[in-house]
This record gives C-alpha cells, structure tokens and sequence, in this order.
C-alpha cells in the first residue's frame, strides 16, 4: 500500500439534457415517437442505446480530471456552482459512475454529501441516530459505541427520544451533523454541509472537521465559503466547467480562484424579493454597498484612499438594541478583521421602526492590495439573537497607487500580509561610535 | 510526514488492526458495462443496513395510525369475509371441501405478504431517491428490505390463520414444517418481479399504474378464490408456472391437509421464482449504476 488514498484519472462524466424538440409535422412526431418509445425499450437494456445523434443533447459536468491525494491531506474542491464539485463527490462516493476515467481508493470511504440523510421524521432522535449511522454506513456496534459522543456533540440531550419533526431546523441539523461527525473512516467526504445552523454550530462543526484532519484522516472537503475551505484543508483543487484549472496549496489556489473572478460578487447588492431576504421578524436586510472617497460605488479603491462600507436594513419591530457588523476576508480566505457599529449614537438606544443606514470608514492605506470580501451580519443585543447573516454579501478590490505616498515607501517588490497599514516609524541617531 | 506515521500506527493498533486490515481493500471506481456480478458478497455486509431498513420501515408503517399492526389482520381477514359471501355463498365455488372461509384465507394471508411485498418493493427505490443520490450502498438492500417487512405482518396474520384452523377443527400435521419454505417461495416471487419493476420504475414512471393493476389481475390467476385443482393435468402441473400457484396450494396442503399433490406443480413454481428472482437481481444490477442519475 503506497502513500496514495486517491488517484484519479482522466474522471469524466457526461449527462444527458433534456431533449431538445425540432419542430416537426404530424407524421413525423408518430413516427418520431414510436421511434423514441422504441429506443426508451432499447435503453432498458443497454445505456447506450439511441445515443447516435444524440451527442448535441449531452455535456461534459465533469472532463478529463486528474489528481492525486495522499494519505492524511485535506484536500478542498473549489469552484463556482455547477463546476462539476458535486459530480466529482458523487463519483468518489460511487454514487454515481464515471462516463470515462478511473479512480482507484484504498480504504473505507464514507460520505457526507447532505445533512440527515435517511432521517425519518417520524422517529425520534435515538432512533434517527441508529437508523443514519447505519445509511452512512456504520455498523451497530460502533454506533452504540459513539452514542454518548453523539448526542453530547448534538446537544439534544433532552428530546433524544422525542421525534425529530418536533425539533426546531437547528435541532435536526445539529444531531444529523453529529452522527455523520462520528463516522469512522480513513477517507471522508464532505459536501457543503457546512453552510447550515448557525453560526455558531458551523464553527463548532468546522472544529471537528478540524480534529477529523488532525487524526491523519485524509479528507476531501466541498464549500461556498473559501475561508472555511482555507481553514481546514492543506492541499485544494480548482474546478470550473468541469475541468481541474489547477491544484496546490489551498491559499494558492484560494488566491487564483478569486484572482480569476471565479467567485465574482458586485460592489453593490439589493434584496428587493421578499422571499429571500436576509433577516427576519425584526430587521431585514435592504442592501450592502461598497463606497469610495467620493461617496460613489466601488469596485475598485485604491491603497491609500479610505473605503466605506455600508448596509441599509429596515427594522420592522422596533424596540431593541441592535449592533451591524461586518466581516472582512481576504482573497485566501483569511478573516482580516470584524468590526462592530458601537456608534453611540445608537449603542444603547432601542431602535424605533424605519430604514437605517449604518456606515463604516476604513482608513486608506490600512488594508492590503488584492480582493476583499465583506460579511454583512446583524444581531439583536438582548435577546443576543442573530436577525441576519449575510455570506459574501460584496467584494471589492484594493489597487496599488504608485503616485501616492504610499505604506510600500519605495520597495517595489512584493509585500504579504493580511494589511498594510502605514504605521508611524521614527529613528533615533545617536553619533557616538560604541 | 507526521501524518503519515499516525496511520501507520493506527493501523498497528491491535485492536482496530484486523477490522482495517479486513476493509482497507482498494476500490477501483470505474464505468462498467454490460452484465455485472450480483455481488452478493458486498450485499452480505450491508446486512445491517438492511435490517436497519427493515426496522424503520415496521417503525414506520403503523405510526400515526388508530389501528396500528391490527391492519395486517383487517386486510386478509375481510378480504376472506367478502370471497366467502360472493365466491363462497353465492356463486359455490368448491373449496376442495373444505369450509370456504378457512379455504380462503389460508390463501389470503401468503398472498397479502407478497402482494403488500410487491407494491412497497416495486416502489422503494424512486420512494428512496434521496438515500439513492446521497449515500453508497448496494441499492438491492431497497427492496430486499421491503419484501421483508412484510413478514411481521405475515407472523401477524399467520397466527389468525392457525386460530382459525383450530376453530374449523383442522388438526395441524407434520406437513407445516414445509411452510417456511412456500414462504420462501411467495418471498422469491415478490422480490424477483420486484427488482424488475422497481428498476424499470426509476426510467419509466409508467411502474406506478401497472403495479396495482398487475397485483389485481395475479391475484385472479391465483387459485384463491377457487381450489387448483378444478384444472385438470396436464394444466395443473403447467398452472405451476405462477409461482404463487405453488405457494397458496403449498399452504393449503400444509395446513389444511388436502388431497392435492401439489409435487410436479411446486417444482416448477420453484424454478420459474428462481428465475425471476436471478434474472431480476440482474436486471437490476444492470440498471442500478444510472439511478443516482436518472431518478
């Protein structure tokens, strides 16, 4: 047995669309039906069959993909929606079959591509826990083992034996996410599942899958949210239309997904449906706005210019304290910084209903060249309850400005960091030779 | 590197050693093409799956409901009351003489099992779509699983079957101990054309009308309402080519002691269910691997 848990080869798999219907005549839609009942018999048979002329009605989710993962590495997927992540999980799940290709594992592998699949909601939790450890592919003796494990991780206790369809979305994801969390494997593989309950669950979520790596368990890790991938993974993949763009070190990769506009998200956003607006029965979200100098949106503000972030929310109950905040990451996914309103104007003012735009300026030459992206979050201070948490909300870029005076002075060569804050230096001269 | 030596100890970890020395075997993921091995062996050590499947759908079936297991005696039970006023009473179909009633049902009850067998089978896997798009497994473990959650309600209904017996003054015989295997045998025959019907479903949605239909016309090609043996051989030997010929005369010439000779007949019920169960396990392992994709 060598050092590799996956290689894959050359992974393609190709997915027919639905038909696309010349117009046609009478005569030729009986004839073109009878055909077509006669081929759907065929198919019964063999999956190839009818495919002649056909080869308009396919495309490729998945092409010519090749990697290699080793024993202990945390490998992260990334790309936009409908690049081809979730087909390359399901064809290492062996959910699904490759169209051409191989992959050759070594190990038990175990998948987590939803939260709570199997569950049935009209058993109770003990019994949801047994019944979706099984599907997920554990056997009655390891489940009884880690039951404890479970629900302490779940935090159900009380309504273990009450059944799941009286349990709050939170509830239910949290005792699925813990089930599936103590699965033991040398190979797990983790779809977006990340990206549900709250905040606070997903980073508790987010430590485990930490303590699963650190066991030298090798994971293959899908997620919108770059920092969580970033965080997690050592090694990343970048997929877009279906083909690998490249692979490396989850920062590098990281970096060139955003770098590419991959992940491209406006300076500016509006909810104006009221279907999916962020927030709840006391604050919405209305938008999230990035600003320069001049008070115009910004995609783009250079280093030494100041940029303002905004959000405009309406408060529909009115009567609490509310504190906006913002979170800050860079194009690797790292979290630069939060910053909370703590304007005192409003600190510890109960807010009346209406629209509300809170602001806030960082100073120019503070933050570093490259992409940033902005979390718009709110909460409500008493109850401490989150009204809205809104992932990605914009992005903007910083530039360098060569004209101006700048924190770079006169090196010219790279600069890392997660800022590059232009920081006050003085130097004391004392003549005397020692 | 650090990595790499924590699973080489793990791995040398007495207590974990032999199970992941037993599973740590390479997995080749691959398209495959044609006719594949059944692979019974991979199904074998899901077994826990399925009983975990075959728990959750008994759990399931009568929650919420007033009557609860009751319905597996509701079922046959009227089902007999209804054929012995119509066929019995009124139309006097001969019951090889036996009183009509006892007749009937000891025909009803296998034929429930495999009836309610067939519809929930043929139906599990677009029913089980979600399991089927999300998680691994040997999708035959679906139906499998539900064929076999009928046998409690069999055992149910089973043990009304012997009261009644008792109650028409019938004395059990050795003969009984051939029950379990004509229960095999109604087992056999709902899985098989299950496992066809249930991967033809996930294509063509056309399953759904054809199965109550199917159901309604075998249960007329049964002999339920009627004894067997009002066909004469050669056609009774050949009647064995419904399997469920072989299992409701089977039942009742273990139960009930009649003078039928069901031999020849059993024989051929038993090779056309095995076919149908080896060909459907086929057909649907044929198909299986286009499920997540087509469901």
């Amino acid at each position: 047995m060598g050092n590799i848990a996956i290689q894959a080869e050359n992974l393609g798999k190709q997915y027919r669309i639905g038909t696309l219907r010349n117009k046609q005549n009478f005569r030729e839609a009986i004839i073109g039906s009878v055909k077509n009942q006669l081929r759907h018999v065929a198919q019964l048979f063999y999956k190839n069959a009818g495919d002649t002329n056909e080869a308009g009605r396919t495309i490729w989710a998945l092409k010519d993909v090749s990697f290699q993962i080793n024993f202990g590495d945390r490998l992260g997927i990334i790309g936009r929606n409908g690049s081809g992540k979730s087909t390359l999980l399901k064809i290492l799940s062996r959910i699904t079959e490759p169209t051409t290709g191989f992959a050759q594992i070594q190990g038990r592998v175990r998948s987590m591509l939803e939260v709570g699949t199997g569950f049935h909601h009209e058993l109770t939790g003990r019994e949801n826990i047994f019944l979706n450890g099984a599907i997920l592919g554990m056997k009655k003796d390891e489940i009884r083992k880690r039951f404890d494990e479970i629900v302490a991780f779940s935090e159900v206790e009380k309504f273990i034996d009450t059944p799941v369809k009286h349990y709050s979305s939170g509830m239910y994801m949290r005792l699925a996410f813990a089930v599936a969390a103590h699965l033991e494997s040398e190979i797990l593989i983790v779809d977006e599942v990340l990206s549900v309950g709250d905040n606070k669950f997903q980073n508790k979520c987010l430590n485990k899958m930490q303590e699963v790596g650190e066991q030298g368990r090798t994971v293959l890790f899908v997620s919108h949210s770059i920092p969580a991938v970033t965080r997690l993974c050592n090694k990343a993949i970048l997929l877009d239309e279906g083909r690998l763009l490249e692979e490396g070190p989850a920062t590098k990769i990281a970096k060139t997904y955003f770098s590419k506009g991959l992940n491209y998200l406006p300076a500016e956003r509006l909810w104006q449906n009221a279907d999916s607006v962020p927030g709840g029965e006391i604050v919405r979200l209305y938008a999230v706005r990035v600003k320069a100098e001049n008070g115009e949106i910004a995609e783009q503000v250079k280093i030494n210019r100041a940029v303002e972030i905004e959000m405009e929310y309406n408060v529909i109950k009115g009567g609490y304290i509310l504190m906006p905040h913002f979170h800050l990451f860079n194009q690797e996914g790292t979290k630069i910084f939060i910053t909370l309103d703590i304007d005192a104007e409003w600190r510890k003012r109960p807010r009346p209903e209406g629209r509300y735009t809170s602001r806030v300026l960082i100073p120019g030459n503070f933050l570093q060249e490259g992409l940033h992206i902005v979390w718009s979050a709110l909460i409500t201070l008493e109850p401490m309850i989150v009204q809205f948490f809104e992932k990605d909300a914009v992005m903007f870029q910083v530039v360098e400005n060569a004209d101006a005076d700048t924190a770079r002075g006169d090196y010219a060569r790279n600069i890392d960091g997660a800022v590059r804050p232009l920081l006050k230096w003085t130097t004391s001269y004392d003549a005397i030779k020692h | 590197m650090g990595k790499r030596a924590f699973f080489a100890e793990s791995l040398s970890n007495e207590e974990e050693a032999s199970s992941i020395k037993a599973t740590v075997a390479s997995v080749r993921i691959e398209p495959t093409n044609g006719w594949v091995s059944l692979n019974l062996r991979e199904t074998w050590e899901f077994r826990e799956l399925i009983y975990f499947l075959v728990w959750r759908d008994i759990k399931v079936r009568y929650k919420q409901t007033l009557l609860g297991g009751t319905w597996a005696i509701i079922q046959p039970f009227f089902t007999m009351v209804v054929f012995s006023l119509f066929f019995g009473k009124l139309a006097k179909i001969p019951s090889d003489g036996l009183p009509y009633p006892i007749f009937v049902f000891t025909a009803l009850v296998p034929w429930a099992f495999f009836a309610t067998g067939l519809s929930m089978a043929s139906n599990s896997i677009v029913a089980n779509s979600r399991l089927i798009t999300k998680v691994y497994f040997p999708r035959i473990c679906i139906p499998i699983a539900s064929v076999t959650g009928g046998v409690l309600d069999f055992v149910i209904a089973f043990v009304v079957l012997v009261g009644m017996t008792l109650y028409y003054g019938i004395t059990p015989s050795i003969k009984m101990v051939c029950l379990p295997f004509f229960l095999i045998l109604a087992f056999s025959t709902s899985l098989g054309a299950s496992l066809w019907l249930s991967a033809i479903y996930v294509r063509f949605h056309d399953v759904r009308h054809v199965i109550p239909f199917l159901i309604q016309i075998w249960l007329f090609a049964t002999p339920i309402a009627y004894p067997a043996s009002l066909i004469p051989e050669p056609w009774y030997t050949i009647y064995g080519i419904n399997p469920m010929t072989g299992v409701v005369e089977g039942f009742r010439w273990a139960l009930l002691n009649t003078n039928t000779n069901p031999g020849l007949s059993t024989i051929l019920s038993s090779l056309v269910a095995l076919g149908l169960l080896i060909s459907g396990a086929l057909y649907f392992r044929r198909i299986e691997r286009t499920f997540a994709d087509i469901i």
